[in-house]
């Protein structure tokens, strides 16, 4: 911020929200990671180390499973759905809740290697495998391939629905349902943008897929 | 959503028994329909069985039939190189369904077993015999647009539904005459798939023959001839990703352009995936032509009735079976 634009009270009013923004950010990681200490007592991160099915009663059940290549251990209520576990949890909120009634695709994420909708999962039900979500798409000196089609292809408007369209068409190409304009919307139809940027999302998957990159 | 216990049994015996043990207890696997159905407050079991990690994933080649486990995931299923040799058929109704995530995670059983997607089933608010017997059905006097036109229960009936099952592979497992295989606390059976789901009659909460307590093992498809002459065709309100309004699946064995033999089956327009006998019947030793198609067309409608908002079905469903049984001879 430059000292000319201090006193402009628009500017003024939208720095104080960028702020409050950020604080609420950090305040709601700081307060997740505090309140996910308290939900696993030591001894019992031990035991879960030695079993192999996840247990427990209706209030709490005891999983491990790894998220973006961290092991992570906890005791969650069985109705607590993957998606609320990787953003409300583990305070990963790049997979976003659209519907939450598995008709829209803004929540997939990758379950061993396959995207899945997290919002039609039970957590307990993920116990001992991989997931991978959005946050773990890029590196970071870079954006993956994909993210950078969909910028250069203006694959987004309101970018709601980008990290599961992302995930998705990871997924898309892997599968090899990338070939052609058609494959790629039979194949992506799980993923809806209610902005319309359909046609450009197609052409950023196409544009990665012949391109050869390894995504 | 109400509090729940989960337990994750380690053998089929133990799913079972646990189902047996507790009348508040529901087996859970790919979860795509009951976890949804769950969040709207329409079932809410005390407790879930998860059967995800039981040994029923195979899809085995046997003498004389092609068996697929209960738990193959749909999208499996669909390439798996077997199913695409044998029945591709059942490959086509998979890929028309749902969305990649979605087959990705839904299995076979769970596929049978899925629930209508009528919205005042859905809708806690509104009346509905399927959900609640006897409090009437919503769909009678409302926006019916979707639903039944063969097989619906007389409209005065206190416990008249004129829903429709949902499943696009449901329509090709009765087209190629498979069977379900189900263990109870009292055993094994096997069910023919054209008997498997029921009409609703005087109890529309009742979707399936399946007792309280059954899980099923898998399905059987008998070897058959059709493999070249097939299609599945789906109407739907957009292009991809949509349950269907009418869909046909065909299957034709042509020799010098005669038909030997013939399965055709509809979804999207009765309380069970509805197979067409009577047309069935009219095409063998005929051959191929528009004319012998649209007779058959006609024939299968016979016994259609439409309500005020689907009477588009009556059209759409003879000119879509005319379509598919078109793309299936190659015409």
């Amino acid at each position: 911020m430059t000292d000319e634009n201090r006193d402009d009270p628009d500017n003024r009013e939208s720095n104080l929200f960028n702020a409050l923004q950020e604080d609420r950010r950090v305040f709601l990681k700081q307060s997740m990671a505090i309140a996910g200490l308290g939900l696993v007592p030591a001894g019992f991160l031990k035991a879960a180390e030695n079993e192999d099915l996840p247990v427990g009663d209706a209030d709490k059940i005891k999983l491990a499973l790894s998220v973006n290549g961290k092991k992570h251990r906890l005791a969650i209520d069985p109705r607590v759905t993957l998606l609320d576990l990787l953003r409300e949890e583990l305070g990963l909120t790049g997979t976003k809740k659209g519907c939450d009634l598995g008709q829209c695709g803004a929540c997939t994420v990758h379950v061993d290697g396959q995207r899945t909708l997290s919002c039609l999962s039970f957590a307990v039900m993920q116990h001992g495998k991989k997931v991978v979500t959005i946050e773990a798409l890029s590196n970071e000196d870079s954006l993956h391939p994909l993210q950078e089609a969909f910028i250069k292809h203006d694959g987004l408007q309101c970018g709601y629905c980008t990290p599961g369209q992302l995930m998705s068409a990871v997924c898309c190409i892997r599968e090899g349902h990338a070939g052609s304009e058609a494959s790629i919307q039979e194949y992506m139809s799980g993923n809806l943008c209610r902005c319309g940027a359909y046609p450009n999302i197609v052409n950023a998957i196409l544009e990665v897929k012949s391109s050869g990159q390894k995504v | 959503m109400r509090p729940f216990q989960y337990i994750r049994p380690k053998t089929v015996k133990e799913a079972v028994d646990a189902i047996a043990s507790d009348p508040d207890a529901q087996f859970i696997a790919g979860g795509t329909n009951l976890i949804d159905l769950m969040k709207r407050g329409i079932v809410s079991p005390g407790k879930l069985v998860d059967i995800t990690h039981l040994p029923l994933k195979k899809i085995e080649d046997k003498s004389g039939f092609l068996r697929i486990g209960a738990l193959a995931l749909n999208a499996e299923v669909a390439v798996n190189k077997l199913v695409l040799q044998k029945h591709p058929l059942l490959a086509m109704a998979l890929n028309a369904g749902a969305s990649g995530q979605i087959r990705n995670m839904a299995t076979v059983g769970g596929n049978i077993l899925q629930k209508t997607r009528c919205t005042y089933f859905y809708d806690a608010s509104f009346p509905c015999n399927k959900r609640s017997p006897g409090s009437g059905c919503s769909a009678l006097e409302g926006i019916n647009r979707t639903h039944a036109i063969f097989g619906v229960s007389a409209p005065n009936n206190a416990r008249s539904c004129m829903a429709v099952n949902p499943s696009d592979m449901n329509v090709a497992l009765v087209a190629m005459d498979a069977t379900v295989v189900v263990l109870g606390p009292g055993g094994e059976r096997r069910i023919h798939f054209a008997d498997f789901h029921r009409l609703p009659g005087e109890r529309p909460e009742l979707e399936t023959n399946l007792e309280r307590g059954e899980l099923i093992l898998g399905v059987e498809i008998p070897e058959s001839a059709f493999t070249k002459h097939v299609h599945y065709l789906k109407v739907r309100d957009r292009a991809s990703y949509a349950f269907a309004l009418v869909s046909v699946a065909a299957a034709l064995e042509i020799e010098d352009n005669k038909i030997t033999a013939v399965r055709l089956a509809m979804g999207g327009v009765a309380h069970k995936p509805w197979r067409l006998y009577e047309a069935e019947k009219l095409l063998v030793g005929q051959h191929v032509s528009d004319g012998i198609f649209l007779d058959a067309a006609k024939v299968a409608m016979r016994s259609a009735v439409a309500s005020e908002h689907n009477a588009y079905k009556l059209k759409l469903a003879p000119n879509a079976i005319m379509q598919a049984l078109k793309a299936a001879a190659g015409i």
